[in-house]
């Protein structure tokens, strides 16, 4: 306990002592952690329209003739059930379909009116929980009686998924970069102290200080510089994403109709990721740039 | 208390020590002499486990420290004080915080610490000094407070790697007194020094290393074979004219100095 509060003293009295350095790295580490904010929002927004995507197509929609009666739909739903994969097949009448489209048509829904007959089929739709087995049900859709056409969104569904793994892959790989080059940065800003110290680290060897006890502050003083600069970007990124979704979020719903990951939900999460990774960078940093100090 | 067992160090182009053995027994006080890279700083390192022997056992305090874990390294050097040429004081830390600065290392009580260091500093005849800092200081000074640093943990072994060599000679025969001093009280002392003078007037147990090897042990005067070579010192001549006081030896032999 002694030992810890002298270490944390001496940490804070180490920052005070190199303040220039500890803001250049604050900043450095700040800016970088700004830019992988921006990946992280961009894989969280890529994230949730993944979900979405695949939450609107996954599912086989089998539609039915007009003919077709109800003892055969139910046929078809029986017969559907039992397969593998399968989560769920319901009936939807043509008016639940109109009443669904112009749902999404929104506020131009009142352009449909204008249509004497309705002209959507009624259909089954088979909801799927296994996306791997979507194939194998479609083809099996197909062959039943009384069916005008089976619509599956597969090769939509496949582009999408590809799209999106695509972009969080390339954003995943570049934040690890931005990682690795803030753990470079801290340890260069940690070294530069330790150089100042190097007289005072020989001596504490020499006295019998235990490598812990000497890293210890140099770890205080990384994580500090860590905390610091995660508090500032997740403060900056709160403030800039809030206006963004302000400004243009509705728009990008309108167009995508896709919703953005609502402000307070991100920031939640984020922080407490973006803390942990503060900290993390700032503890490398420390424990690699003493490494070479600490062997003999 | 410090023992080499036919220790063998080698660097990559050149000897540090060359089978060495010998024995430093608890309370001795040891000039370690020789000419310059002959393996007087790797027998200090070694002591300190700084670096590794390439063979041999060495022991401090019983502890076969060539066997010891990195680990363990921390705990040996709390039982060893080291004094420097160039006193490697803290420049931003006073006097009191350069002495107290060792005791929070091995974390010591703050009331221990405040209790022992003005102790120290008042046998080393520096307590007057404690709120300065070393810039203010002259080297003597300075060299008293890097001694209070070094002994504040009671070690019970004190090594000096010439501690002497930045001071004028009534100040290094001051420091000498300190030495003498706490070897009083039962430390055991490795001095490292090219200082004849101060060796010759001591009357203590003179090691000479030379090329790796110790070449001479014994009570007395500074000398090894380099110097007799060139026909700068004949120890026998110097022997003949200095009177070695009995009740030194006698007062080693009674401790059982040099068994």
């Amino acid at each position: 306990m002694r030992s810890l509060l002298y270490t944390i003293k001496q940490a804070f009295i180490q920052f005070g002592r190199n303040l220039n350095m500890a803001f250049i790295s604050i900043f450095a580490i700040t800016c970088m952690m700004l830019i992988l904010s921006l990946f992280f929002i961009l894989v969280i927004n890529v994230n949730t329209a993944a979900e979405t995507i695949k939450g609107d197509y996954d599912s086989i929609e089998i539609f039915l003739l007009d003919e077709t009666t109800e003892e055969q739909a139910n046929a078809i739903i029986d017969d559907m059930k039992d397969e593998d994969g399968v989560s769920d097949v319901y009936y939807k009448s043509k008016e639940e379909a109109m009443a669904e489209f112009k749902g999404r048509w929104g506020e131009n829904g009142y352009l449909l009116d204008s249509l004497q007959d309705n002209p959507l089929p009624n259909s089954v739709v088979i909801m799927i929980d296994n996306l791997e087995k979507a194939d194998d049900l479609a083809n099996k859709a197909a062959t039943f009686d009384g069916i005008e056409d089976v619509k599956y969104y597969k090769s939509t569904v496949d582009k999408l998924l590809k799209a999106t793994h695509f972009i969080q892959v390339a954003a995943i790989i570049i934040m690890i970069f931005l990682i690795v080059v803030s753990v470079i940065v801290v340890s260069n800003t940690i070294k530069l102290t330790v150089f100042n110290r190097a007289d005072e680290i020989s001596i504490m060897k020499y006295v019998g200080a235990t490598n812990w006890f000497i890293r210890g502050p140099f770890l205080v003083e990384g994580i500090i510089i860590g905390v610091i600069s995660s508090g500032v970007s997740i403060g900056i990124t709160a403030v800039v994403y809030q206006n963004l979704i302000d400004a243009i979020g509705a728009e990008v719903y309108s167009m995508l109709s896709m919703p953005v990951v609502p402000m307070p939900f991100l920031i939640y999460n984020f922080a407490w990721i973006f803390m942990a990774l503060g900290i993390s960078i700032g503890s490398c940093g420390s424990i690699i740039s003493m490494r070479k100090f600490l062997d003999a | 208390m410090i023992e080499f067992d036919n220790v063998t160090k080698y660097y990559k182009s050149n000897i540090g020590l060359d089978h060495v053995s010998i024995k430093i027994n608890k309370g001795d006080f040891v000039f370690l002499v020789g000419p310059s890279g002959a393996g007087k700083s790797t027998f200090i390192k070694l002591i300190l486990k700084e670096i590794n022997a390439d063979s041999g056992r060495i022991t401090v305090k019983g502890h076969d420290i060539t066997k010891m874990s990195a680990r363990n390294v921390p705990k040996l050097r709390r039982n060893i004080g080291i004094v420097f040429q160039d006193f490697r004081l803290l420049p931003k830390k006073t006097v009191y915080e350069n002495v107290a600065f060792a005791m929070e290392i091995v974390h010591k009580k703050r009331k221990d610490i405040d209790k022992m260091v003005p102790q120290v500093l008042g046998m080393m005849g520096i307590l007057d000094k404690k709120n300065k800092y070393p810039e203010e200081l002259s080297a003597g000074e300075q060299q008293r407070v890097a001694i209070a640093r070094a002994i504040v943990n009671k070690p019970k072994i004190l090594i000096a790697d010439e501690p002497t060599g930045n001071l004028d000679p009534d100040t290094a025969w001051e420091i000498m007194q300190l030495l003498n001093k706490i070897n009083q009280y039962g430390t055991t002392i490795v001095m490292v020094t090219h200082a004849r003078d101060i060796v010759d007037k001591m009357q203590k147990r003179v090691v000479a290393i030379e090329n790796g090897k110790i070449v001479r042990d014994e009570f007395g005067i500074y000398g090894y074979q380099e110097m007799l070579d060139d026909g700068s010192a004949q120890p026998e001549k110097i022997f003949d004219t200095m009177k070695v006081p009995q009740r030194t030896f006698k007062a080693r032999f009674r401790r059982g100095g040099n068994k």
